[in-house]
């Protein structure tokens, strides 16, 4: 196994209480494999991500559960390690490419730092690496445009330099949260398209955190469905997507259209909103919007079962 | 679906609108034909979706036909009215027939009055209903956007970005306008509840009978919607077409490969791809064919010397390319 957490717990101390940002998550990763992280805003997904890395901002912290990468507990980590563990082992990919790099360096100065510090290059074997790095990621002409500056580049092009930094150290696994939702349709299939092209190059396994299940449907070898800090069903993607059994992934799949289908037609959706972290509902926090809900969803939240080998569920109604 | 009338609403003609850039510091001044020469016309009741990708003109085209920016050339009319002619006085009569609503209601809301305060307020300026019904139609409204009576006491920072977009579309409907605007309205909101939005606009369309201009990012969110999708590039529009025409055969080699790039959003059904050559073409250099022509696989030499004017095919489309 590549990555194992066990009930993982991250909150947010804030004036008002406790935000549960991450609230007993437990999964895995194998090598290679592509598992999809899938919720709506604030649900914690992207602070599932930043706990593997130790890079929660205050006032959140982890505040119980374990973190294996490969056997060895990355909690119990000094910074020193961390910081191989960040760039060397697991990889990062934001959003927002162009908040990510640095606009006063040139890109390829910042693939070249990140050699220099994960790979122990020259600096003559880090610029051609860079160069080699940046045509690998599908940037035409690559030694010419190793000596941009991020404004001068187009958003999908950022994002490409930015997968550059991201898998210079060849870490194992990639995590790569909404890479593609601040882009343009055609330069997200392209983005797609280069991930995979990437992870079987690399050989990496693949943490793909995102809202999108267009885009986890492209992807993802398993799912994980989250919703307030919990993981209320994880399967892998066919079955997830043929047969979903939480009444919130039910409601997630109808409620986003798909081209060419039902045109014209009302979608089904959920019905309310997500619930503010702080006031979050009793027992199920699913429950007032879920049409199946009854009595004791409003008492416990149901643990997350096995309902069948290799998937699971999070709900009293679903056996 | 309403049947839509084939009465032209809302008619552009040869419309540009063009940005100044640059020009300090003794550098030469140039010129952004944010939207070049667009014709098309949208009838009444009915939902006319606008796609293009980020910096194609969308929303400025949007913007140019209620003169929230003036357009450099061409015509605009409405109702039959000639739009860029008005007087600032006369447009804001028009206004009330023409309305917008955009991607983050939170910014286009008074945070300092209550919501229903904040959908009186169009009814008392424009004297829609007398003072003595306007507490009776603010909860009407409310309920044709699915809130609540008691939603008219809260603020809008009390409540979600969905309600908040209900609201905007309340305060909208207010002015009873035969034609809206609404750019980008469920960009921002969340899965589950975007679709409670899409929900409203079909409904509004079918009872209510207002046109609208829907602009997207998401041709699937359009095609849930539009009787008819339009597809600009670099302020051109390459195509227009009924929507199930549009989204099942389309024509242009632009549209082929925007539709090719959408996800099934079903495992294991990949499409085959539409691949584009190069990056979109650098702002403010001037084009002389057709803009699209150097990311084209189809292109031919004519493509990179005229723009190819729009042309009707088969199915009804309209298109704008040498290739076809």
């Amino acid at each position: 196994m590549l990555l194992e957490v066990k009930n993982l717990k991250s909150y947010f101390f804030l004036d008002e209480g406790i935000l549960k940002a991450v609230d007993d998550v437990s999964f895995a990763i194998s090598e290679q494999e592509t598992v999809a992280l899938v919720g709506e805003s604030g649900c914690g997904k992207t602070i599932v991500a930043l706990s593997l890395l130790d890079l929660i901002p205050s006032p959140g912290r982890i505040v119980e559960g374990q973190m294996l990468f490969r056997g060895e507990d990355l909690r119990a980590m000094n910074a020193e390690r961390m910081r191989q563990i960040r760039g060397r082992h697991i990889g990062l990919v934001f959003q927002e490419p162009g908040v990510a790099l640095n606009p006063v360096y040139t890109v390829g100065h910042q693939i070249a730092a990140v050699l220099r510090l994960h790979r122990a290059l020259t600096r003559r074997e880090a610029q051609a690496e860079s160069v080699r790095l940046l045509g690998d990621v599908g940037i035409g002409d690559p030694e010419q445009r190793a000596k941009a500056y991020p404004f001068e580049l187009s958003g999908g092009m950022q994002q490409r330099v930015l997968i550059a930094t991201a898998i210079a150290g060849r870490p194992e696994l990639l995590i790569a949260d909404e890479p593609t939702t601040a882009l343009d349709p055609t330069v997200q299939a392209e983005i797609l398209d280069l991930l995979r092209y990437l992870q079987t190059e690399y050989s990496m396994a693949l943490l793909l955190i995102t809202h999108d299940l267009g885009v986890v449907a492209e992807m993802a070898d398993r799912v994980m469905v989250m919703y307030t800090g919990k993981i209320l069903e994880a399967a892998d993607i066919d079955t997830l997507f043929r047969d979903p059994r939480h009444p919130y992934t039910q409601g997630l799949l109808e409620s986003a259209p798909r081209l060419g289908v039902g045109r014209g037609e009302v979608l089904r959706g959920i019905p309310g909103t997500v619930p503010d972290f702080l006031e979050l509902p009793s027992g199920c926090t699913f429950h007032p919007r879920c049409n199946l809900a009854e009595d004791e969803c409003t008492r416990a939240f149901p643990p997350l079962e096995e309902i069948a080998p290799g998937r699971q569920c999070a709900c009293y109604k679903v056996t | 679906m309403n049947p839509i009338s084939s009465d032209v609403l809302l008619e552009v003609s040869d419309l540009e609108t063009h940005f100044p850039f640059g020009g300090r510091w003794g550098r030469t001044r140039r010129w952004v034909r944010a939207v070049d020469g667009v014709s098309l016309n949208v009838r009444r009741g009915e939902v006319l979706g606008l796609v293009g990708e980020s910096g194609s003109g969308k929303t400025t085209l949007a913007r140019s036909v209620l003169r929230l920016v003036e357009p450099t050339a061409g015509s605009v009319r409405f109702d039959g009215i000639d739009v860029l002619g008005l007087s600032a006085r006369e447009m804001r009569r028009l206004r009330k027939r023409m309305q917008v609503i955009f991607q983050d209601p939170y910014k286009s809301l008074s945070p300092r009055m209550q919501i229903g305060r904040l959908i009186a307020e169009p009814l008392r300026l424009h004297r829609i209903v007398p003072e003595s019904k306007v507490a009776d139609r603010v909860v009407e409204l409310l309920g044709k956007v699915g809130l609540e009576p008691y939603f008219r006491h809260r603020y809008p920072h009390e409540v979600s970005g969905g309600q908040r977009q209900r609201i905007a579309i309340a305060r909208t409907l207010a002015l009873e306008p035969e034609f809206i605007v609404a750019d980008e309205p469920v960009s921002a909101l969340d899965v589950s509840v975007q679709a409670q939005i899409l929900n409203i606009f079909l409904q509004l369309q079918q009872s209510e009978g207002i046109a609208f201009l829907m602009i997207s990012h998401d041709l699937a969110v359009v095609e849930r919607v539009a009787n008819r999708i339009a597809v600009m590039y670099s302020g051109k529009l390459v195509e227009i077409a009924d929507a199930g025409e549009l989204i099942d055969r389309p024509l242009h080699p632009y549209t082929q490969a925007l539709i090719s790039a959408v996800p099934t959003g079903r495992p294991g059904k990949r499409k085959p791809r539409v691949r584009l050559a190069a990056e979109p073409s650098i702002l403010g250099q001037p084009i002389k064919g057709c803009p699209f022509a150097p990311r084209c696989a189809e292109v031919q030499s004519t493509c990179w010397e005229t723009m190819p004017s729009l042309e009707r095919k088969d199915g009804g489309h309209e298109v704008a390319c040498h290739a076809r």
